[in-house]
């Protein structure tokens, strides 16, 4: 039978900040185990949380980005339940008044419009990081498990969407764009080998214009990749079940990526009460409209508007405009680039080429990349002017990506495209001869300084790539003198 | 001259005229601990040393002709749910009996800045829950009035020994009367701060939305220079509020001209003590003669406090003492377990029958389908509590009225009766939950000699009007000169 899909997202994101969301704790990643914490984020007796502004003000811009209302009055609440990577037993996050709600995502699938409504974003904090005896070298530790609290408090914003995801690959789509927009307001590095991006799904299917069935919650996936093939191994699931006439039981899953199925984790009965209320000791989050105002002035144009702003204004393909748009960093080293050489489909053929395959190569944030985009354009231009050939300009573009030399100084000082082949350097010198006769003669009456001229003629007939030594050598020849 | 005996002020300007040394009040003090500490039990843990050392490097201080902070060379104690780095917290329990944290509470940093001198940690019920430090694990606690009878509690250790000497001052922490029901039955003064007053931070949570740290002392002088070290915003507790600190002493003038004071009917309930009625009729007579205008006045949500409280605390405790797991520090169950095991009996064998019976109370208020009718409805009746004392306000400078219905019982009373017990809070919760300022102080005896104790309530941050009808009923009466020894120790 033919189901509806619907996949609701909730995306958990570690926000870029110094410190953790309630102490002064460094929020490092990878220090040794335990290094990063005091007595507040360990939940000791007698500690009380105080909020990170950062954190908030992160929360706030995302979700102005994404089109959000912001709450000028909103709560943290207290989420009790016992695991040993929670030191209080409870984790501070929001439950009935979140910081944001109401937004969208938008992006493009299969050439189609898509817009995603979006339920709410809020703030709370990370749990530790348990390390069980058996993944660590020493068989003494073999039975036991230890508790790594470096990432206890770091803040998390979770972002959720409205079920309306109706395929994996939508899923799929929804997350990169989601990953971009939060680079571009650079407040998450996203990256889920790191866990700083994490991603749990409820699904459900349906009969085609029937209400939402039941749905389950799929965990454990660890990249877009295991999310989009978890999703389509829970669709073929609960279809095999519909089909045969069966309920979907409520529940909460795992995707296995090794035996690429979901397996079951806690059933409806199982699953937690967890005993929310207010934060009592944190006051009411309290966000003036001066202060959204003053955050909206760092929202940045978004990926998906100069996605469509590339295709319109520049006449890119939409291949082009997508892979250009990926990051910040790109999409503006793009336009700066355009800005002084204005035949964007070069530029972003040259970007896409030879550009990003250095770029993956050195493995270097595009900020960190020498060359500057004024330096590209200006190469471009010499390749199109014809002064420097396409199979050149390929050498100076590796050592100026290198270096961040600009092009003549590495074209003059490795002299690369010198002409010195004598035959080619006798033609061009036959023909300045012969327009700049009156030069000559004056040569051989004397003047060296015709000389000069001479050799500055040639030069400027090769664009400088003429050996001035051999120029120098061949004009005296042709003029009677022997050294 | 008996230095155990004197006000903190008195012994602060003896000090400065270098009349006495701190050392020689300090060693006066632990003698004086040494002979009563059998039969009173006030301390869990002294620290001689620490405070010797203290007292040395004051003295030293004082020599090289530098002034003291306000509480120069002044001992004081403090109850065992206060952090201070390094030693033992107990919070009366099991669970925590080894804990040590590596941090200070706030306050214990401000009574170190105010060159005050800790002597070491008070007894208490088990994380403060209870009325008599009859739930304390380790010892009960001695009213010094009468060896039969219980000091009042939650704060009964610090009660207990300011009244007995054994100290000058100390530190309490009151979420449902836990200073001010102690502080009357032991014959002190034991104010509770508005809520936001005073920093939380490094106090061992019970119930967060109520708890406030508050100074028990000799008299309402003493009380305002302690309130004074301890107050004022805290950047580590977020509810601690940005308020104009007064200094307090300027207030403390002993007449009460043009001062409107209620009476609420509703704390005149039957099953109270008649010497307690007594005492607080007469308590107002003086309070008329100094110049206040008493009338009464109603606060018609009263009976709904206890109820309220029970829901509110409960729920917050049970979340707040989540943490007392076994995992990374305090008790854990001996032997090989797995990890559900492991939590539950380690909790079973740290946790009192109180705490347990609080624990599970609070668990099912906020269980999913309870919490409206529970949490969520003691929430309201909360604000209607808070909007009686608003409304009262608006025409009265303060209230006055007993700080418990009866005068202190005998020790195992009412061990028994969880109900019973909860009912020695009955006067002192409403001001929790509205979280408004409470002070008790002596107004009389009863007539096996246990002290009665007023209480006076104020709108929140007014803690200036409260001393002040405090100071001025204090000083045209005699009450607070009645020591102990006087009577029965």
């Amino acid at each position: 039978m033919n189901y509806q899909t619907s996949i609701g997202l909730e995306v958990h994101v570690q926000l870029l900040t110094r410190s953790k969301l309630f102490c002064g704790c460094s929020t490092q990643f990878g220090s040794s185990p335990n290094s990063q914490t005091c007595p507040v984020c360990l939940g000791l007796p007698g500690v009380l949380p105080s909020i990170n502004k950062k954190a908030v003000e992160r929360t706030i811009l995302t979700a102005l980005a994404l089109g959000c209302k912001v709450s000028p009055f909103s709560r943290f609440a207290r989420k009790n339940y016992y695991y040993p990577d929670l030191p209080k037993n409870f984790q501070i996050s929001q439950y009935d008044e979140p910081l944001a709600k109401d937004g969208y995502l938008e992006f493009e699938l299969d050439g189609k419009h898509r817009r995603v409504r979006i339920q709410r974003v809020h703030l709370e904090e990370d749990a530790g990081k348990i390390i069980h005896g058996e993944d660590i070298q020493n068989p003494e530790d073999k039975d036991s498990s230890f508790i790594d609290y470096n990432r206890t408090g770091i803040p998390l914003m979770e972002i959720v969407s409205y079920p309306e995801i109706h395929s994996p690959e939508e899923a799929y789509q929804y997350l990169v764009n989601l990953k971009r927009v939060l680079g571009y307001l650079e407040v998450s590095d996203c990256n889920m080998e790191e866990g700083s991006l994490r991603c749990d799904a409820n699904i459900s299917l349906a009969p085609k214009g029937a209400r939402l069935g039941v749905k389950t919650e799929l965990k454990n996936m660890n990249s877009f990749k295991e999310i989009r093939e978890g999703l389509s191994s829970e669709i073929e699931r609960q279809a095999a079940l519909l089909d045969k006439g069966e309920k979907v039981p409520q529940e909460t899953r795992l995707w296995d990526p090794h035996e690429q199925a979901t397996i079951p984790m806690r059933g409806k009965e199982e699953a937690h009460d967890y005993r929310y209320f207010p934060e009592p000791d944190l006051l009411p989050l309290k966000v003036s409209q001066e202060w959204i105002r003053s955050v909206k002035e760092a929202v940045v144009e978004l990926p998906f508007h100069r996605y469509q702003r590339f295709i319109s204004q520049y006449h890119l393909p939409v291949y082009d405009a997508s892979v250009l748009t990926d990051s910040r960093e790109l999409a503006d080293y793009f336009e700066e680039c355009v800005r002084n050489f204005l035949h964007p489909k070069v530029v972003s053929n040259w970007i896409m080429g030879e550009f990003l395959r250095l770029v993956k190569k050195e493995t270097e944030s595009l900020r960190k990349i020498k060359m500057k985009p004024f330096m590209l354009a200006h190469l471009l231009e010499e390749v199109q002017k014809g002064v420097i050939s396409g199979k050149l300009a390929k050498e100076v573009f590796q050592k100026m990506f290198k270096s961040g030399r600009p092009a003549e100084e590495i074209i003059r000082q490795e002299k690369l495209g010198q002409i010195s082949n004598e035959k080619e350097l006798e033609e061009i010198i036959q023909r300045v001869m012969m327009q700049n006769s009156k030069a000559v003669d004056d040569f051989k009456k004397g003047k060296d300084k015709a000389l000069i001229f001479l050799v500055g003629q040639v030069m400027r007939e090769t664009k400088g790539r003429a050996n001035p030594d051999l120029v120098n050598r061949l004009l005296k020849e042709k003029m009677g003198v022997r050294e | 001259m008996n230095l155990y005996r004197l006000p903190a002020y008195e012994l602060h300007q003896l000090i400065q005229d270098r009349e006495i040394s701190i050392q020689e009040l300090t060693r006066s003090i632990f003698q004086r601990i040494e002979e009563l500490e059998d039969k009173i039990k006030a301390f869990l843990s002294l620290d001689i040393e620490g405070a010797m050392e203290q007292a040395r490097r004051l003295d030293r201080k004082l020599s090289q002709g530098k002034k003291l902070g306000s509480l120069g060379g002044i001992p004081i104690a403090v109850k065992d749910n206060i952090c201070l780095k390094g030693k033992r917290t107990t919070c009366g329990s099991r669970i925590l009996e080894d804990f040590r944290p590596p941090y200070s509470a706030t306050v214990a940093q401000r009574l170190k800045e105010a060159d005050a001198i800790i002597i070491g940690k008070t007894n208490m019920d088990e994380f403060a829950m209870g009325s008599s430090t009859e739930n304390s694990v380790f010892q009960v606690t001695r009213n010094p009035w009468n060896l039969g009878s219980i000091p009042g509690g939650s704060s009964g250790g610090s009660a207990a020994a300011v009244a007995s000497g054994e100290t000058v001052m100390a530190l309490g922490s009151d979420t449902g009367g836990s200073i001010r029901q102690p502080a009357s039955f032991c014959g002190v003064v034991g104010l509770k701060p508005t809520y936001g007053r005073v920093s939380r931070y490094g106090l061992v949570a019970f119930a967060s939305s109520l708890d406030q740290i508050g100074p028990i002392t000799r008299d309402v002088r003493d009380c305002a220079l302690l309130l004074g070290v301890l107050n004022g915003r805290d950047e580590l507790d977020s509810t601690s509020l940005d308020y104009p600190v007064p200094s307090y002493l300027e207030y403390l003038v002993p007449d009460l001209k043009d001062m409107r004071i209620g009476l609420p009917r509703e704390y005149f309930v039957p099953g109270m003590s008649h010497e307690v009625r007594e005492a607080i009729v007469q308590a107002t007579g003086v309070l008329e003669k100094l110049g206040a205008k008493v009338e009464e006045v109603s606060l018609p949500h009263t009976e709904y406090a206890i109820a309220t409280y029970y829901l509110i605390a409960t729920a917050e405790a049970s979340s707040n003492l989540a943490r007392y797991d076994g995992v990374g520090y305090g008790l854990r169950t001996r032997g090989k377990t797995n990890l559900i095991e492991m939590y539950k009996k380690s909790r079973q064998e740290g946790f009192g029958e109180e705490v347990k019976r609080r624990i599970m109370l609070g668990t099912y208020v906020l269980s999913k389908g309870y919490y409206e009718d529970y949490y969520g409805k003691a929430g309201r009746v909360r604000t209607l509590v808070r909007q009686d004392f608003e409304e009262v306000f608006q025409s009265y400078d303060a209230v006055v009225t007993p700080a418990s219905p009866t005068v202190a019982f005998k020790i195992g009373e009412k061990v028994d009766d969880p109900l019973k017990m909860y009912l020695s809070d009955i006067f002192t919760i409403s001001a929790n939950l509205a979280g408004i300022p409470g002070i008790s102080v002596p107004c009389g005896y009863s007539q096996e000699g246990l002290p009665i104790g007023l209480q006076i309530l104020a709108k929140a941050f007014d803690e200036t009007t409260l001393l002040r009808i405090a100071y001025a009923y204090e000083q045209s009466t005699n009450w607070h000169k009645s020591k102990p020894e006087d009577l029965k120790l």
